[in-house]
């Protein structure tokens, strides 16, 4: 039995995520701030694909607290999916440092203080898999959102040189780039139908990724055109659109 | 060297790219919702607007265009959604005009109302006492979902219509019954509980022994006393995933009528007709009668995972079939194919659950070959000793119509519990009609003769049925009327169909 560790376990991505690696056999740690609110999701999953469930205490702001609630797990996992995110507010973040360093320390650092740990361990088992969902956003700065999109950049980075120094330990790093999906974080915006993911089209790209041993995903697919496009928009032109 | 093909590939990928890019630039992903919602408003004109989704959304992001499954009527609703009770207690305590739909079976418009709440995103499981075969769940669970927990560990749903694409709450709201309903009554027969939220937010358990009366009324109750939670359902011990089926030509209307008997002390027990056969053939076509099979009844092969069956092929009908397409021409090939097909006597085979219970569930959106007009199914029922002459009357004054229905499905039923109860001791005909000029007026009278013979007609299925023939119909209309309602806040819950039969205005 294979054991996967959902960070962030509260939101639709990583519900559906949950879902996707218990059907595929996974025992699953649900993991979030508030974890008792996970119980019924737990209980759900365990009828659903007789697997094991169970929720754990965990604040990715909290970092000192990352190591021992590492310790605490046992088994230690073979997957480890990183969905925690904040998208926050641009315009408060401009002017209220608290807002920018929430956004920075949920996305970036907090990934960073516990995937530090996690790859540590990986390193000495040689097993396992770490999974990151990054954002299409982190892909090029733009004036509305690049407080989040640089965060998101920063992980990008980091889960790319993380999957450099792990590769020759056999554990493998995926960098998961989700367009617009249609969770509780996005309620009521007008997403545009063709290009918006359903929470469990994002987590059976995860699941596949995994599987497929893929480095870098976008999630759906044709992100990596778009993406490919708007990061070829010559600087000189860029600043001047309206984004 | 490059090849053609990939250049062509190339060249189809940036044109792609392109269009896709002017969308994606004006549209990064993800920004915060006040920013996105003005950006819009800045782009009025722009593209997005032409996209469908964000069209409807601009508007009011719960203004949605709802049918169900006879795709007649569409319409402009409020659409809501809930994961958790407080926000459905918001929702109910905020709403005058408003009725739970799960996953939009009902063929016509009993999910429908002014305000719409769907159970589909309250989909957990709660429970599952494997030994005793009990099971609990929220009430957006699908029926498919369900059993794809319990079917690998020996248990079956006790009663199943012919889809297993409905919710629990549906299945209850409707209280739906299927080919076990001469035996096993209907799926609200096997609940051991259930709790509702009512119209003041409160939540009420109920069950055959405390809170009977919302009990009764919310069985088949077609969602009228509020908003249905979770339920706990006793399930059936079954040996395998298979069904041991017998398959018998049927001559005309007599001899359907005496196999049906027959038949009694079979599980499973239905029968296709050929609605078209006129004269000495009136009433051919075939039953089919099952058993839950024993293990030692399947094939080696099969023995090895009794209890497992391999996912079918899934089908879809892409698009609406024009009107054109069913007329009584084709009807007739199609009827006269499919009774030439079935051998004569009796054919016995080993089927799995899927084929036997649901093989329309294979064809996704089989709804769509009824054209975009779409269609009712007019299910009655007629007393038994009636029936012969119900049915022949009925299927004459089809003949002269001109309306010609599709699928035509019997049954013999028992009696059912409940204030609105469907079944009776007799045979019940469900008939498809596309819809078109006249069709309702046509059906109008089919009414005075089922009414006549002491019948009715099945709720869950009725998008046009008038007031007179309800009350006349239903044995206690008045009682239901009454207990909706006491328990039912000023009529918050209702429906178009509650308010044209009369149960609500």
């Amino acid at each position: 039995m294979k054991d996967v560790l959902i960070l962030g376990a509260a939101s639709d991505i990583a519900k559906a995520v949950a879902h996707q690696y218990a059907a595929d056999g996974y025992n699953v740690v649900l993991a979030a701030r508030n974890a008792a609110r996970l119980a019924e999701t737990a209980t759900d999953i365990k009828i659903r694909y007789q697997v094991e469930a169970t929720t754990a205490e965990f604040d990715a702001l909290d970092f000192a607290g990352h190591a021992a609630f590492y310790d605490a797990l046992t088994p230690k996992p073979d997957v480890v999916v990183v969905v925690f995110g904040y998208l926050g507010d641009q315009d408060k973040a401009q002017v209220d440092f608290t807002e920018t360093q929430r956004i920075i320390d949920t996305n970036y650092t907090g990934a960073v203080s516990i995937l530090n740990i996690v790859a540590n361990d990986m390193e000495r088992r040689r097993a396992g898999t770490i999974i990151g969902v990054s954002s299409v956003a982190g892909d090029r700065g733009r004036g509305s959102n690049y407080i989040y999109g640089s965060a998101k950049a920063a992980l990008t980075a980091y889960l790319s040189g993380l999957r450099n120094r792990l590769a020759k330990s056999n554990v493998h790093v995926v960098t998961v780039k989700p367009g617009f999906v249609r969770t509780k974080m996005t309620e009521g915006l007008p997403l545009p139908g063709p290009v918006t993911a359903k929470p469990e089209q994002v987590a059976k790209d995860v699941l596949k990724a995994d599987h497929k041993k893929l480095n870098q995903i976008y999630s759906l697919w044709m992100w990596r055109y778009l993406m490919m496009i708007i990061r070829n928009i010559p600087e000189p032109i860029f600043k001047k659109m309206k984004l | 060297m490059i090849k053609l093909g990939n250049v062509v590939k190339f060249l189809a990928v940036l044109i792609l790219g392109s269009i896709a890019g002017i969308i994606g630039t004006l549209l990064l992903a993800p920004r915060s919702g006040r920013e996105t919602r003005q950006s819009i408003k800045q782009k009025g004109q722009n593209v997005l607007h032409k996209l469908k989704s964000a069209r409807e959304k601009s508007a009011d992001p719960n203004m949605k265009e709802i049918s169900n499954w006879g795709n007649y009527p569409q319409v402009q609703v409020k659409f809501h959604e809930f994961e958790d009770l407080e926000t459905l207690r918001k929702l109910i305590t905020q709403s005058d005009e408003v009725i739970a739909r799960g996953n939009g079976r009902c063929y016509g418009d009993s999910a429908l109302a002014p305000e719409i709440i769907s159970s589909l995103r309250y989909n957990k499981f709660l429970s599952f006492d494997k030994e005793q075969g009990i099971i609990r769940c929220q009430s957006g669970v699908l029926l498919s979902e369900i059993l794809d927990v319990i079917v690998p560990q020996g248990w079956f749903l006790p009663v199943t219509p012919g889809t297993k694409l409905i919710t629990v709450g549906g299945a209850i709201a409707s209280d739906v019954h299927g080919k076990s309903q001469h035996k096993a009554g209907n799926f609200s027969d096997h609940l051991i509980d259930m709790e509702i939220m009512v119209g003041d937010g409160t939540i009420v358990k109920c069950s055959h022994t405390e809170n009977t009366e919302l009990f009764l009324t919310t069985c088949g109750g077609m969602g009228l006393t509020g908003v249905i939670l979770n339920a706990t359902m006793q399930l059936i011990p079954v040996e395998t995933a298979y069904i041991r089926q017998e398959s018998i030509k049927i001559h005309n209307f007599d001899h359907m009528m005496a196999v049906f008997e027959e038949s009694e002390n079979w599980n499973y027990s239905v029968a296709w007709m050929d609605c078209l056969a006129r004269g000495k053939h009136l009433g051919r076509g075939f039953l089919t009668r099952g058993e839950h099979a024993k293990i030692e009844e399947l094939s080696s092969k099969q023995q090895q995972k009794p209890l497992l069956i391999s996912e079918r092929l899934k089908l879809n009908v892409p698009f609406n079939f024009p009107s054109f397409a069913l007329n009584t021409f084709s009807v007739t090939a199609f009827n006269t194919a499919l009774y030439l097909k079935q051998p004569n006597g009796t054919v016995e085979s080993i089927e799995s659950y899927d084929t036997f219970f649901y093989p329309l569930d294979s064809i996704q959106n089989w709804n769509r070959i009824y054209g975009k007009q779409g269609f009712t199914q007019y299910q009655f029922i007629l007393p038994k000793a009636a029936s012969r002459e119900g049915v022949h009357r009925i299927l004459d004054r089809i003949a002269e119509s001109g309306h010609v229905p599709f699928l035509a499905v019997l049954k013999l039923y028992r009696q059912q519990n409940g204030y609105l109860p469907f079944g009776i001791e007799g045979f019940s005909l469900a008939l498809d009609f596309p819809i078109k000029n006249g069709l309702f007026d046509f059906l109008d009278e089919l009414d005075e003769i089922v009414l006549e013979y002491g019948g009715r007609l099945y709720l869950t299925k009725d998008v046009r049925m008038n007031k007179s023939m309800f009350t006349q119909s239903y044995p206690n209309v008045e009682r239901f009327i009454n207990n909706v309602r006491d328990l039912n806040h000023g009529n918050k819950f209702k429906s178009f169909q509650s308010d044209r039969v009369g149960i609500t205005q």
